[in-house]
Parts: structure tokens; sequence; C-alpha cells
């Protein structure tokens, strides 16, 4: 499962990489939904991969890391609010420019 | 005791709330939350710092948490004199921005209530998953902060800084997952506590230095500072010198908890030896006063980074009085760039109107230029002294050449500078209207703290020395926070 998740983890942060590296700013904003994804799914198994223990301390089955869920809370709310604001920002600067390059020209 | 230790985050975070409350209600009484709580601040912060002369480290765990599990806030030499020098500058930013600044757009002093927020808790905090949300928070407010009253230019410079920040905060959270999954724990005293190896960690502390390079504007991810900081309305602009230093803390903090300082010092060195040509060399090339100043900004974040690069509490006291310095001489070089500005429609670096109270500006001005270049007896010259003495045994002599090479280069940019601004008059244009005595008060404020930098260099060297020592002193950093008790008794 580790490799699984990995991979997506690489896949995520490739295609939110080259998205980012864009000229739109849709594009741009894209990559850096799909980098947070990536950020969020990394920090969920970062406390360990557990196949089929129990959510809550039940005697002496393995628990899943509780600490990383709560920091996979934090980040997405985190991520959210700026994805938000980034979409706002994106669509002000469209009207204002005229256009949705991210540097201020048509690409 | 402990409550106090809140007290630089709690205070901007109500006055914020408030402010937002009040939302409908006139400017004045905005303004006059906005100060109150400003004011509030820094005397807490200064009381901090008293607490701090004897060298006492102070914890509070939140919620009582036993330590290595809650997120605790620590206060040192270090952190309470970055919440002195937040709240000075704060002052003269909120100043610069009471003569209208912040009529301009909506909710200017709420967003800078959680901008001092932010700040102040990235000084507190002992946790670095917290740091990344103190981050995030001072970021969110520098985005509402910098895109204050709009305008195309502002728009498109904001859209680039915050898909720039966007990308350093994604790499943050990598970083975090990684340190978590290699150490499992989070706290900072946990993490100098124990040793830790393998690729695991090397490539998590690898990507917390590129983090934080990006927010102190290190060589070689500092092309954002330029642009971003001429876009800026002044008072921000101001408030943003600091938001450099929060970086470079973070590196000394993070860095120096967790692996030492020592295995980073080459890189910071060289990242800071490149910087400083880099900013001068910037700064002359650039056409625009504010820009300049930008490039300047960059130069003297290098100028620190290569002393804290020297390793050894000399080269970090030296970095440390440096940084202090530095923070209020760009401070009041980005409130003079406004009035010029604002005097001339535009602040390039040619020859136009003279400036009403010329001579005034002028003077300021070249007190600026005199303390930003390090002409004796100026706290710039002492910053710079103290950061050739801390290199020359540390590093070798030869990167002497270095440091002084930028100086020179900023010497020129200055008085290319002040000699196109203020002497190259062409009195056949006039400028726009009277300066009034209340653009002026800000650049003083800051270049009198700067003055008093100077007066009082002495004492101030000596206490961060024993900043630099006790930020260094990994151990008993350790020990007072992991012995801190916590839990109901």
């Amino acid at each position: 499962m580790i490799l699984g998740v990995s991979l997506v983890v690489a896949v995520l942060v490739g295609t939110g990489l080259f998205l980012t590296l864009r000229e739109r700013s849709f594009e741009t904003i894209l990559g850096l939904s799909l980098l947070t994804y990536a950020a969020n799914v990394l920090l969920f198994a970062s406390g360990g991969l557990v196949a089929g223990s129990a959510p809550i301390l039940h005697s002496a089955e393995p628990m899943p890391d509780p600490i990383p869920q709560a920091l996979v809370l934090t980040a997405i709310v985190i991520s959210f609010a700026m994805t938000a604001f980034v979409l706002v920002l994106a669509l002000k600067s469209w009207y204002a420019m005229d256009t949705d390059g991210v540097d201020g020209e048509e690409p | 005791m402990s409550a106090w230790m809140l007290g630089p985050v709690l205070i901007p975070a109500i006055s914020a709330v408030i402010l937002l409350f009040l939302a409908r209600r006139s400017i004045g009484v905005h303004r006059f939350v906005s100060v109150i709580g400003t004011l509030s601040g820094v005397g807490v912060s200064l009381g901090l710092l008293l607490t701090t002369l004897d060298g006492t480290r102070s914890v509070v765990s939140m919620g009582d948490w036993p330590v290595p599990f809650g997120i605790v806030f620590v206060v040192d030499r270090l952190s309470a004199t970055m919440l002195v020098l937040t709240g000075l500058v704060a002052l003269g930013a909120l100043g610069a921005a009471l003569r209208g600044w912040d009529e301009r757009g909506r909710n200017f002093h709420a967003l800078f209530q959680f901008q001092l927020m932010g700040v102040s808790g990235a000084f507190l905090t002992g946790d670095i998953f917290n740091l990344f949300v103190f981050f995030e928070i001072l970021l969110i407010s520098a985005y509402g902060l910098l895109l204050h009253s709009g305008g195309k230019e502002r728009i498109r410079a904001g859209l680039r800084f915050v898909i720039l920040n966007l990308v350093g905060s994604t790499f943050f959270v990598i970083a975090l997952a990684l340190v978590y999954g290699s150490t499992g724990t989070l706290n900072m005293a946990a993490l100098s506590a124990g040793s830790w190896s393998g690729p695991v960690w090397q490539v998590a502390m690898g990507l917390l230095l590129v983090v934080f390079g990006l927010k102190a504007a290190a060589v070689p991810l500092h092309f954002w500072l330029p642009e971003s900081y001429s876009a800026a309305p002044a008072p921000v602009a101001v408030l943003f010198a600091v938001l450099t230093k929060v970086g470079l803390y973070a590196i000394i903090r993070v860095y120096g908890l967790s692996v030492g300082l020592d295995a980073l010092t080459p890189v910071i060195f060289g990242a800071g030896a490149v910087g400083i040509i880099v900013g001068a060399v910037g700064a002359l090339a650039s056409r625009g006063m504010r820009e300049m100043v930008g490039w300047l900004v960059i130069g003297s974040v290098s100028t620190a980074m290569l002393a804290i690069g020297v390793g050894g509490p000399e080269g970090l006291s030296a970095a440390l009085y440096y940084a202090l310095h530095s923070t209020l001489v760009t401070g009041a070089l980005f409130l003079l760039a406004e009035i010029v500005t604002e005097q001339r429609s535009g602040d390039s670096l040619e020859s136009g109107p003279r400036l009403s109270r010329h001579a005034m500006v002028s003077g300021l001005f070249l007190l600026a230029a005199m303390e930003f270049a390090g002409l004796p007896p100026t706290s710039g010259f002492v910053g710079k002294l103290s950061v050739l003495t801390a290199t020359a045994p540390g590093a070798g002599p030869g990167w002497i050449a270095v440091i002084l090479v930028g100086g020179l280069l900023a010497l020129i940019t200055l008085s290319r500078a002040g000699s196109a601004l203020f002497w190259n008059v062409d009195d056949a244009q006039s400028s726009t209207g009277p300066v009034p005595v209340t653009q002026l008060l800000p650049v003083v404020w800051l270049l009198g703290l700067s003055l008093a930098l100077m007066v009082f260099s002495g004492p101030v060297l000596d206490f961060l020395g024993d900043a630099a020592s006790q930020a260094l002193d990994t151990h008993t950093y350790a020990r007072d926070v992991l012995s801190t008790v916590g839990g109901r008794e």
C-alpha cells in the first residue's frame, strides 16, 4: 500500500508542479490544488499506513496515529481557504487586465 | 506569567475580531481600536523582553498538555527581541497608514492586526506545525494588505506573490509530513533532544531550508521581492520588511534546534555572499526608488545570512543587530519613497520637480542612506563592523571584500538616487501639494529608533550576544521545554 500511496503523491506533485508553471491563471490554480492534495495525502501517510486497524483505541489492536489526521484537517482547511482566495484574485485579475495570463499579458 | 506570554498573539487577534464586528463603523473607530491594540501589544512585548534580561526562558504549554504532545510557546531573548522589533515597526507602519491609506480599501486595520498576530505567533511558537499555521495567518493577511486599495499593478503583483507563496506553503506541509514521518514528533525541543538521520530526514530539512529561504528572500529565492514590495502600499511595505526577518528567525530556530546551524553553514554563507552582490547590483539597476529599496532589502537579508553562516555566537549576534537596524532603515526608506511618489506622481530616479519641505525630506533621506551604507557613527556602521569582525576570524579575511564591495555598491546606488531626486531638481516643474508633517513623523520614528540603536549599541550588542549564545544553546532549550510540568495535577 505504501507503494501505491507514494505513486499517487508523486503523480500529484508532478502534475501539480507542471500545471503551476503554466501561463494561464486557471491552470496555475488547478496545479496548486493538486499540489495541496499531494501534501495532504503525504501528511496522512506520514503516520504510518496500517491496514485493518481499529479507528478507536480498543484493547491490543494497533491503532492508527491520530496526529497526522489532525494535521491533515488543519492543512485541508488552510489550503481550501487559500484556493478560494486565489480563485477570486485570479477572477479580479482577469477583470482588471482583460486577460487571464499570470504575467498580466496575453500568453 | 503564562497568560502574558500569549499576549502578543491574543491582543492583535482580539483587536482584529473587534474590528471585524465594527466593520461598518467609521474609520475613526477602526483607527482607535487598532492603535490601542498595537500599543498594548508593544507594551506586552517590552514586558516579555524585560523578563528575559536575566536569561529566563519562559515556557507555556497550551491547555496544559504534557509537553512533547502539546503545543508550547517559548519566550527567550531572541524571541523577545524579534517581538519588540515587530511591535515598534508596526507602530511606524500604523502611523503611516493613518494618514489615509487605511481608507482606500476595506478592513485594513483588521488585516493589519491579523498580520501582527501571525508574526508574533511565529516568533513565539515552539512547535513546527504551529509555525506553519502562524505562517499561513501572516501570509493571508499579507495577501490582503498587499492588494489593499487595488489597481492593476497591485493586482498583477499580488497574484504572482500569492501563487509563489502557496507553492512555498505546500512545500512546508510536505516537509512537515516528512519530519513527522521520520521522527514522530513536531515539537522543536523534542527534535533537538533526539539525533535523527536517514534520507527522509535530510530531504525534510532541505525542503524546510527552501521554504524559509523563500520567506527570507535568500538568493536564489529572491526574485519575488522587488516586484511585490514596489507594488505594496507604503505602510504595508514597511511591515513586510519584518516578514523577511521571520524567515531568518525560522532558519535560526528550526535549524539551530534540529540539526545545529553548523550543518548549514556553507549553504547559508554562500547564499549570503552571493546575495550581497546580487542585491547591490539589482539596486544599481533599478529604475524606481521602491524597486531600489526592495533590492537593498535583499542585500541586507543576505548580509545577515552571511553573518549567521559564519557560525558561532559572534556571527549570530552581528546578524541580529544588522537585521534590527536594516528593518528600521529600509522601512524608513519605503516611507520616503512614498513621499517622493506622491510628490512627483512616480518614483523614477531621474530629475524632477523640487519636493516641498525639501530640506527635511532630503535630510531624512541622507540620514537613512548614511545608515544603510554604514557610514560612521550610525547604527549601520556598528552593524557592518560587527559583521566584518565576525567574518574575519570565522571565514577568512578574503570574504570581507564581498561585504565591502556590496557596501560600496549600495553607497553608489543611494548617492545616485539622492542626487537624482534631491539635487537635480528641475525648478520648471512643480510638485503636487505640500508634504504634511504627519507624513514625516513615521519616518522620524523609524530613523529615531535606529539612532537609539546607535547610541545604545554597546548594551544592545551585549544583550544580542547573550541572545545568540542562548539561542545556540540547544541543550538548555530542550531541558527547559521538556521539563515543563504539564497535565493536570
